[in-house]
């Protein structure tokens, strides 16, 4: 794969005999695999199986109950990736761009990103509604646009295209594809096959 | 710093926006209202007790306040967000406290003011009722981070984080409290300002690691 | 001892005889100390036959911070090594310190109509109790609000380290505003003030709280235990 994109420390996930677990159940047994620079992961299972688990897991808010999960791509593992998951993080209050002005804060990103995100999620005409007028799909792209608000090398999409039209599945498959070519590195848990095809497939069963 | 100001001034935007201190105002207007009318009129009577009930008053005010400070960020996934700032999740949460001081604390600060005077204080002593109302709140808020954040994934969490947290509110109501009726003002406002910067201490980190749980 | 007893298993092996054992100490320290306290002894030449109530007080306060300092222990090591065990210890011991602050108060509360003539006095040391009171009732209500055993018990850890914390800054400022409120304490006993014919059944009552809060807090481990153990059964005859 091309890995001679911006990220110059290769992103890399190292992921050995992890185990997950909610209380007593056991969602994830002992699953390794590694996954490197221009990678596109896909998980695979049915509901309730851990796969948000595992992406929580990956994203360093979860404790795994047992084995190791490395992260390389930033001097700190928080640093190195983008979490979009279930819950888009949005304020209904706020208006599109005021997200993406607090963002460009949070994550320390430029404003010349921080004004082109809206305008590559296609959301250059809603920048200044609240976003609890926005509708499922608008507020699903306005949080997917944190993908290119700040550049992150390791991203991590719990149903990334869930609520989006055929137009935003596009552009989320083409927002996936300029990243591994830019060398980064994709983990998505789907129902459905997102479009780019994956270099690996795990399947979790709970 | 940065994530600190952008945190700071998206909550103080949306604090504003849901109203701002209004409803924490009223409140606590209402409730000094209701000392006279639970103790009597008499003048010498209120002047002898009333003025330190501003306390209770802000206390309570500061109290309504607190459910949905985190319990939003994580019911829509906002804190997972925080978590993957660069600032530490600590830094964040002070952010937020500050930010609920500016919006809350301070405006129940200046309205000690007239409260105090309609409960008979000496007018000498208004000022110094005022600075320790913004001192208190602040002890108030950063004791209130930590009832908020261990609360956060409780529905209708309200009357709990009120127990968990009113014990703690002790050491400010009592300084407070003496500022207020007039003993000791100049120790009792140091050590109101000890109370503050300890519980601005404590609070965010007690909260950032009741926070992280949550997430879990 | 307590590494080894870090252990769920060889913890209830070694419960299964221990509670029993210290519930009998309790009941034979409450045997000796019980009449000795409140027959046996001198009376006060100041208070009379009331300074009796203190031998079931005074323990009661004692072990109602040991109990919340046991639990602070349990606590920090649930919440630093994540030991399921400490975080049973620390759950099960709170209604037992609860238990140990309300006798304390009523028992205050009842020494003080005969001492004091009223029911209730803003005492310092007695206001200082019923914070730690309150303090022990948020703590179980936290325990009881949340559905995840788990996270319910790291966050119950927090807030009883941040009360540990808070303890003594609650105790300072209640008696700065006791002193500033009246000049002097009333009352006056515990303390080294006291007689040595008074400090052998206070001893013994003090012995006698302490077993029973340890067969107490055992048999309510191993409730807990049992509970989880029944419920991790279900959760395994659920999926198959």
């Amino acid at each position: 794969m091309s890995a001679s994109g911006p990220f110059q420390d290769k992103p890399a996930l190292r992921v050995e005999s992890l185990t997950l677990s909610r209380g007593e159940r056991i969602l994830v047994r002992a699953l390794s695999f590694d996954a490197g620079a221009g990678e596109y992961v896909e998980v695979r299972g049915g509901n309730g199986s851990g796969k948000t688990t595992l992406l929580r897991a990956l994203a360093g808010f979860v404790k795994p109950r047992a084995g190791k999960i490395a992260v390389e791509g930033a001097e700190e593992p928080t640093l190195a990736l983008h979490y979009v998951g279930h819950l888009n993080g949005l304020k209904g209050a706020a208006t599109a761009y005021a997200h993406a002005q607090h963002w460009a804060g949070l994550f320390g990103a430029s404003a010349a990103r921080r004004d082109g995100a809206l305008a590559r999620v296609g959301l250059t005409a809603q920048a200044e509604l609240p976003v609890r007028v926005l509708s499922q799909g608008q507020a699903r792209r306005l949080a997917l646009a944190r993908l290119v608000l700040a550049p992150r090398p390791i991203w991590l999409l719990d149903e990334p295209a869930a609520a989006l039209d055929a137009r935003g599945r596009e552009m989320l498959s083409a927002l996936i594809e300029a990243h591994r070519a830019d060398g980064g590195l994709v983990v998505a848990a789907v129902h459905d096959a997102l479009g780019p095809e994956p270099s690996q497939t795990l399947t979790v069963t709970a | 710093m940065n994530a600190f100001v952008a945190t700071f001034r998206r909550d103080v935007a949306l604090m504003w926006a849901g109203g701002g201190a209004l409803a924490p105002l009223g409140f606590f207007l209402g409730a000094t209202m209701l000392v006279p009318l639970a103790m009597g009129p008499d003048r010498a009577l209120l002047e002898s007790a009333g003025p330190p009930l501003v306390w209770i008053a802000a206390a309570l005010a500061v109290l309504a306040t607190l459910e949905r400070l985190f319990q939003a960020d994580l019911e829509d996934g906002s804190l997972d967000q925080m978590m993957l700032s660069p600032a530490p999740l600590e830094a964040l949460v002070l952010a937020k406290g500050a930010a609920m001081w500016c919006v809350i604390g301070l405006p129940l600060a200046l309205a000690g003011a007239p409260a105090a005077i309609a409960l008979q204080a000496p007018p000498s002593l208004v000022p110094a009722i005022v600075l320790s109302l913004a001192l208190g709140t602040a002890a108030f808020i950063g004791v209130g981070l930590i009832g908020a954040a261990v609360t956060a994934g409780v529905k209708r969490g309200g009357v709990l984080i009120a127990l968990i947290v009113l014990p703690f509110f002790a050491p400010p109501i009592i300084f407070g409290s003496a500022v207020a009726g007039g003993d000791e003002v100049g120790a009792a406002l140091s050590i109101l300002a000890g109370c503050a910067l300890a519980a601005l201490a404590l609070g965010p980190i007690a909260a950032a690691a009741a926070l992280r749980l949550q997430a879990e | 001892m307590l590494t080894y007893l870090a252990n769920p298993a060889r913890f209830m092996a070694f419960s299964a005889w221990a509670a029993p054992l210290f519930f009998g100490l309790a009941v034979i320290a409450f045997a000796v100390g019980l009449p000795w306290a409140l027959a046996f002894s001198p009376a006060d030449y100041q208070q009379g036959e009331t300074v009796r109530i203190m031998y079931v007080h005074v323990p009661a306060a004692w072990w109602s911070m040991g109990v919340y300092a046991f639990m602070g222990v349990a606590s920090f090591v649930g919440l630093v090594w994540r030991h399921s065990l400490a975080d049973v210890a620390a759950r099960a011991a709170a209604p037992i310190g609860a238990t140990f602050a309300a006798v304390c108060l009523i028992t205050g509360s009842l020494w003080g109509a005969p001492t004091w003539g009223t029911w209730w006095e803003w005492d310092g040391r007695l206001t200082s109790m019923l914070a730690l009171f309150i303090i022990y009732l948020g703590y179980i209500a936290l325990w009881s609000a949340m559905d995840d055993e788990e996270k319910a018990a790291r966050l119950a850890a927090i807030l009883c380290l941040v009360g540990l914390i808070n303890l003594p800054i609650i105790k300072f400022s209640v008696d700065w505003w006791s002193t500033l409120h009246q000049p002097a304490s009333i009352m006056r006993s515990g303390g080294s003030a006291i007689h040595p014919s008074m400090l052998g059944p206070l001893l013994t009552m003090a012995g006698a709280y302490l077993a029973l809060f340890a067969a107490l807090l055992m048999m309510n481990m191993r409730a807990a235990i049992f509970r989880r153990r029944v419920e991790a059964a279900r959760m395994r005859g659920g999926e198959a």
